[in-house]
């Protein structure tokens, strides 16, 4: 009864993840993750992105997909372990690690993202 | 004289196997044939053990769906030559229990098939010289679900009703969708706790084979994630509003 | 082909096939499948790098250093280039295969093709991706 009524919210959670993330990761991996560290281009003053992610709705943003991006990975994660690796049985230990694990992220970026620097 | 093409058919005699084997058999490559001409050529001149299902050869009454080369297919729409030069293979329908040679046992798929009350379901019925009338905008909006021939061929292809047999699979749910969006029906509340239990649409991965499988292009994996944004929103809607306005 | 034979009121016997457990390697499209599932496990790691790189910008410009030091470690490129090629697998099934499929969207009483929602989704991306180009580089 409560997976009924919780997985409709969690399916909205990771559909709303799938989002934003396939519209915002790409960019942000390519420039963070291979362009500044390979010197294709130089990265961003330590001044500007202090300004661009001291304003509040930046964080906010950023706390936002965190959290969006977290649940997506958790319920697509839980599904792949599911059919992927036949592990259905260990429902409940799979469910604990995933939504668990995107809780205590979310937590975690909350913290990060909210409290005043 | 005709070209040849070898069909490797699986045959399972449950009197006498324990698991299936093939048998390879010559038949005439034909232009205009399909492989269920090739089957009933093999049944008429050369053995006539092998079982399987056919009827209308036009991809109407769905009964044709077997495994053509891997892939799950209406043999009655695979033509031999599409297949050339072979051996082609012809499995039976997987996923399903095997009855004999190529024929499966849908008996879950007919259990399940009622449990989303596939038919128009109407809260008062009109006086029996009425019509319940519909535009061709109306019509268009569930025409494409209405197209299912029930061949199984969807079953066949996902991998989900393979590993989870309570799974509603996707037919049902797309028939279900066919009469919830048919503006003449009013049951769609009574078919959204069996679609909306975590066996119906949320099962469902939207691996997307049923819809390449399907050769009535009814687009299953469409429908049920267009039924999960639905029910994701009414269960929104009832989490939000208060009980009574909904 | 392990399955065993079981016997059944009305039929002898029905033969039951198995599905192996790595049933996903036995169709090309199958795997897709799972490689598009496992990007999540990347959409995952990236928040993490995110968080940390908000961290280090949060704790001052040293720390704003070393992080950028870190990422350019051969391992974590690495990583992040595995991670970069998933997250585009997603990206691309997801904006172009899945939510064309899973959205009806009417306009004026008649459905938008799939393409027509691709090409949206295809012009929201390139957007979104000039302003994050925007706000990091100034």
């Amino acid at each position: 009864m409560s997976k009924r009524s919780t997985e409709p919210l969690l399916w909205l959670l990771f559909s709303a993840g799938g989002v934003v993330a396939a519209l915002l990761i790409p960019a942000l991996l390519f420039l963070f993750g291979l362009a500044f560290p390979l010197g294709w281009v130089s990265p961003p003053h330590y001044a500007h992105l202090a300004a661009v992610l001291g304003h509040p709705v930046s964080r906010l943003g950023l706390l936002v997909f965190c959290v969006l991006a977290l649940f997506h990975w958790a319920h697509r994660f839980r599904y792949a372990l599911y059919d992927g690796l036949r592990l259905k049985h260990l429902e409940g230990a799979i469910n604990l690690l995933c939504y668990g694990g995107a809780l205590a992220g979310s937590a975690v970026a909350g913290y990060l993202l909210l409290t005043p620097w | 004289m005709a070209d040849l093409i070898t069909l490797r058919v699986t045959r399972y005699r449950p009197e006498n196997d324990t698991e299936p084997t093939t048998q390879d058999y010559e038949i005439p490559l034909r232009k205009e044939w399909a492989v269920l001409d090739g089957l009933n050529h093999i049944k008429d001149h050369l053995d006539g053990t092998l079982s399987y299902r056919w009827s209308c050869r036009m991809g109407i009454c769905g009964s044709c769906g077997m495994t053509v080369n891997g892939e799950p297919r209406l043999t009655c729409a695979t033509f031999l030559e599409d297949c050339a030069p072979g051996p082609i293979r012809v499995e039976p329908l997987r996923n399903f229990p095997v009855i004999r040679d190529l024929v499966v046992e849908i008996g879950d798929f007919m259990r399940k098939l009622p449990q989303v009350k596939p038919w128009v379901i109407r809260e008062e019925e009109a006086s029996i010289d009425s019509e319940y009338l519909q535009t061709p905008a109306e019509l268009d909006q569930y025409k494409q679900f209405s197209m299912c021939i029930n061949c199984m061929l969807c079953y066949s292809a996902c991998p989900v009703y393979a590993l989870d047999k309570d799974f509603l699979g996707p037919a049902a749910i797309a028939l279900a969708q066919r009469y919830n969006l048919d503006s003449r029906d009013q049951g769609s509340a009574e078919r959204m706790d069996v679609l909306s239990a975590a066996e119906g649409i949320w099962s469902c991965t939207f691996v997307g084979e049923c819809t390449t499988a399907c050769p009535k292009g009814v687009d299953p994996a469409g429908a049920i994630q267009r039924y999960k944004f639905t029910a994701a929103m009414e269960s929104l809607k009832a989490f939000l509003l208060p009980r009574g306005t909904r | 082909m392990t399955g065993k034979a079981q016997y059944t009121q009305f039929h002898p016997r029905w033969y039951r096939p198995r599905v192996p457990v790595l049933w996903w390697l036995r169709r090309r499209s199958y795997l897709l499948f799972v490689l598009r599932e496992l990007s999540s496990v990347f959409v995952a790691w990236f928040v993490v790098f995110l968080l940390l790189l908000v961290y280090a910008v949060a704790q001052g410009p040293q720390d704003y250093q070393r992080f950028l030091d870190w990422s350019a470690a051969p391992g974590i490129i690495l990583l992040n280039a595995v991670a970069l090629s998933f997250v585009v697998i997603h990206s691309v099934t997801w904006l172009f295969m899945l939510s064309p499929h899973a959205m009806a969207v009417r306009l004026r009483g008649r459905r938008l093709p799939a393409a027509a929602i691709g090409a949206g989704n295809l012009v929201a991306w390139v957007l979104v991706s000039a302003i994050v180009l925007f706000l990091v580089l100034g």
